[in-house]
């Protein structure tokens, strides 16, 4: 006779630190092992789509900063591109370099954030501080520039809100020659520690069919071994100027396309973004910022999609436009929202501990997801 | 000490009660102790400066957060069980409390001398278990409950490599007084276990690296027992919120609390007694040199409070440096490794001793 046992469903969410926001997942258990997960998203809707409707060009983009909070930058950069890829609008040298070198510095906050909430996640507690202080280090840059720490509306269709600070040149190299060992430090105590690499490799594995099948972009796709990377593939703005490298997971503690993978792809990232922007640094000419602003923004009658590499992988802006004052229809495609659908996939057999391991790995950003 | 007490009161059961509270004097401020130290380290070493606003450098902190909680609302849910929901912190600073009475203190002072003392507090360190899995379970909460049984799973399993460690000194020792194996390893610290134990001799020598092993593992498997990172899984923040005692709040909460820092200092203090000389100076003592004889107790206990504050930090250094394991491997840890390693090391330890 054998005993018929229930299985358990525990909700984590949307009230638990580390869902990473207001996600809920629905898990299905089997004692401690997960046999279904169910993820269920929408407590941070903010209806940015339908609001996009209703107003005018230059009046989204403070609302692009709150897709992905924690890469506001390279969302306006994403609408920015967009916008002036239907109007066919040329901009000055120097907002390219700058516009370069702000998504790079939000590249390498973002998976600051990433790396450190990943270290949280696993129970380390104390890169997360590091990883923090470095942080802020980025967004006083971002301050001394725009005047905002987080949701910036730098950059504009056409150029930028403001030019860059005198000083900002010498003091982002400043930050860069104090940063570039600090990631070292990262890696010692966190990326080749042994506890970390235990409960990381071989862990929630995503073979590349499976990656580009669900349509994963970004880390999230290089950490399974494909090296897509659209500033290299689909070149926007000023990349194809640029050397660096796309680094991707090579299964080198574990299997190709485990956690450790994804999360290594992120500090090699960071590498490569210094790279750039020390280029860039180089390289800034002088110039105007804003001449190339219009002053009324009405894009001839047409339809673009714009995609740019946000930190999370690939942006997307689809933009209809009816020759008004408003977009007809703006649709996101946000990296977050699709590497949240293969969770279900990743997790399927390990235990709860993973599950919380392999949302880290992901990284994804709630106010993204639900837009 | 418990006749001193009793000569003094004039009473048997009044000494009785005073010689028992002192345990409770010395833990309580020790756990608030702890629990700054803990936030100054962590702050510390993550960049911080932690609390600084409550008294100088904050040393007031824990006191005031206390007060706080005395204060709070004492929220049991509705469909909790209320009885064991009560009882469940309680057995818990029970069962950390009533350690600290086989624990010697200093050679004046034990709280009751019993002859199987190491043999008790490993008993009654068991009643936690008995608090978490109740806490768990009646907080009627999945959270609370996946917690208390990592946890009950945890501290029973680790309980074997201890208690095997520990029963390689005991071979050594040749008794289970706490007191007596503390005394045992007197004047200067090459007489502590650590290093070989008191006798002299080749044995001794080649002891000292099963002693050393010996160390590892009793310290690995005690940070299990308390609970601590890289063991931490049964209130794993990032999967289980709180664990057993997400449900808990006020002085319910404060008694798991402070029973936890308690713990640390137990274990501390068993780590120390077994190994590193329990109360005894490494070397020598100022009492003894100056003839004033009341002064060694008193050094005494200063070096049995050093040698467990030491032991806490580094079980604090560890625990805001390491990730945390997952809870299959903390297992595989212990049965794997933990276990077959202090058999082996009780074996040859005790065949050393057999042919010394």
């Amino acid at each position: 006779m054998s005993i018929k046992t229930e299985h358990m469903v525990l909700n984590m969410g949307p009230q638990h630190p580390s869902t990473h926001g207001v996600l809920r997942l629905e898990l299905e258990l089997n004692g401690e092992l997960i046999v279904n997960v169910k993820p269920h998203i929408g407590y941070l809707h903010r209806c940015f789509e339908k609001h996009a409707e209703a107003m005018t060009y230059p009046q989204i983009i403070p609302y692009t900063d709150r897709i992905d909070y924690l890469a506001s930058i390279s969302n306006n950069f994403g609408y920015a591109v967009t916008v002036e890829k239907l109007m066919g609008i040329q901009v000055p040298e120097r907002v390219e370099y700058i516009r370069v070198i702000f998504g790079e510095l939000q590249r390498i906050a973002s998976h600051l954030v990433a790396i450190g909430t990943y270290g949280l996640d696993i129970g380390a507690f104390t890169p997360f501080l590091y990883c923090f202080r470095d942080r802020e280090k980025i967004l006083s840059l971002f301050e001394m520039t725009c005047g905002a720490r987080l949701l910036y509306n730098y950059i504009w269709v056409g150029g930028l809100s403001h030019d860059i600070h005198p000083e900002f040149v010498r003091l982002t190299r400043e930050f860069l020659n104090y940063f570039r060992p600090q990631v070292e430090e990262v890696n010692q105590l966190l990326s080749y520690n042994k506890i970390f690499i235990e409960r990381t490799a071989n862990i929630g594995i995503l073979p590349a069919e499976t990656a580009i099948n669900f349509g994963m972009t970004g880390p999230n796709l290089r950490g399974s071994g494909v090296k897509f990377d659209l500033r290299r593939n689909d070149p926007y703005s000023i990349y194809d100027r640029f050397d660096f490298d796309i680094p991707v997971g090579d299964g080198r503690m574990g299997t190709v396309g485990d956690c450790w993978d994804r999360y290594f792809v992120r500090v090699l990232e960071i590498e490569q973004s210094i790279r750039i922007i020390e280029q860039a640094l180089d390289q800034i000419p002088e110039g105007d910022v804003s001449s190339a602003i219009p002053k009324r923004i009405k894009p001839p009658v047409g339809s673009v999609y714009g995609r740019v590499e946000n930190p999370r992988g690939e942006l997307g802006y689809f933009l209809i436009s009816d020759g008004g004052l408003n977009p007809f229809r703006l649709k996101v495609r946000g990296p977050s929202f699709v590497s949240l659908s293969v969770m279900g996939e990743l997790c399927k057999g390990h235990l709860i501990a993973d599950v919380i391991a392999i949302l880290g790995s992901i990284d994804i950003v709630l106010g993204e997801v639900d837009r | 000490m418990l006749e001193l007490f009793t000569e003094l009161t004039g009473n048997a059961l009044l000494g009785m009660i005073i010689n028992s509270l002192i345990p409770l004097v010395f833990v309580i401020p020790l756990a608030l102790f702890f629990v700054w130290l803990e936030r100054k380290v962590s702050a510390h070493m993550q960049d911080r400066l932690g609390p600084m606003i409550t008294g100088s450098h904050g040393w007031l902190q824990t006191f005031a957060d206390v007060l706080k909680l005395l204060q709070k609302e004492d929220i049991i849910p509705a469909d909790a069980d209320r009885k064991l929901f009560t009882i469940a912190p309680i057995l818990v600073f029970a069962g950390s409390y009533a350690a600290f009475a086989a624990i010697p203190f200093s050679s004046a002072y034990i709280g009751s001398e019993i002859d199987m003392g190491i043999f008790y507090v490993v008993a009654v360190s068991g009643l936690v278990v008995a608090g978490i899995l109740m806490a768990g379970w009646s907080s009627n909460n999945k959270y609370s409950l996946l917690g208390a049984m990592r946890s009950v799973a945890q501290i029973i399993s680790y309980e074997i490599p201890t208690v095997l460690v520990i029963l390689s000194i005991v071979v050594l020792a040749g008794t289970l007084n706490l007191l007596k194996i503390s005394e045992m390893q007197t004047a200067y610290f090459w007489n502590w276990f650590i290093f070989g134990g008191p006798e002299p001799g080749l044995i001794k020598f080649l002891l000292i690296p099963f002693m050393f092993a010996g160390f590892l593992i009793l310290y690995i498997s005690s940070l299990a027992e308390v609970n601590r990172t890289p063991f931490d899984i049964p209130e794993a923040e990032s999967e289980l919120v709180a664990g057993y005692h997400t449900e808990y709040s006020g002085m319910k909460f404060a008694m798991f609390f402070l029973s936890e820092y308690a713990n640390m200092f137990v274990v501390s203090a068993i780590v120390s007694a077994v190994f590193f000389g329990g109360y005894q100076s490494p070397f020598g003592y100022l009492g003894n040199s100056l003839g004033i004889s009341w002064l060694v107790p008193i050094e005494q206990f200063f070096w049995f409070t050093a040698k467990g504050i030491f032991f806490v930090f580094v079980q604090m250094w560890l625990r805001w440096t390491l990730p945390r394991l997952r809870v299959d491997q903390l297992m595989a840890v212990c049965w794997k490794y933990l276990i077959p390693y202090s058999f082996v090391n009780l074996i040859i330890i005790a065949f050393l001793e057999l042919y010394r």
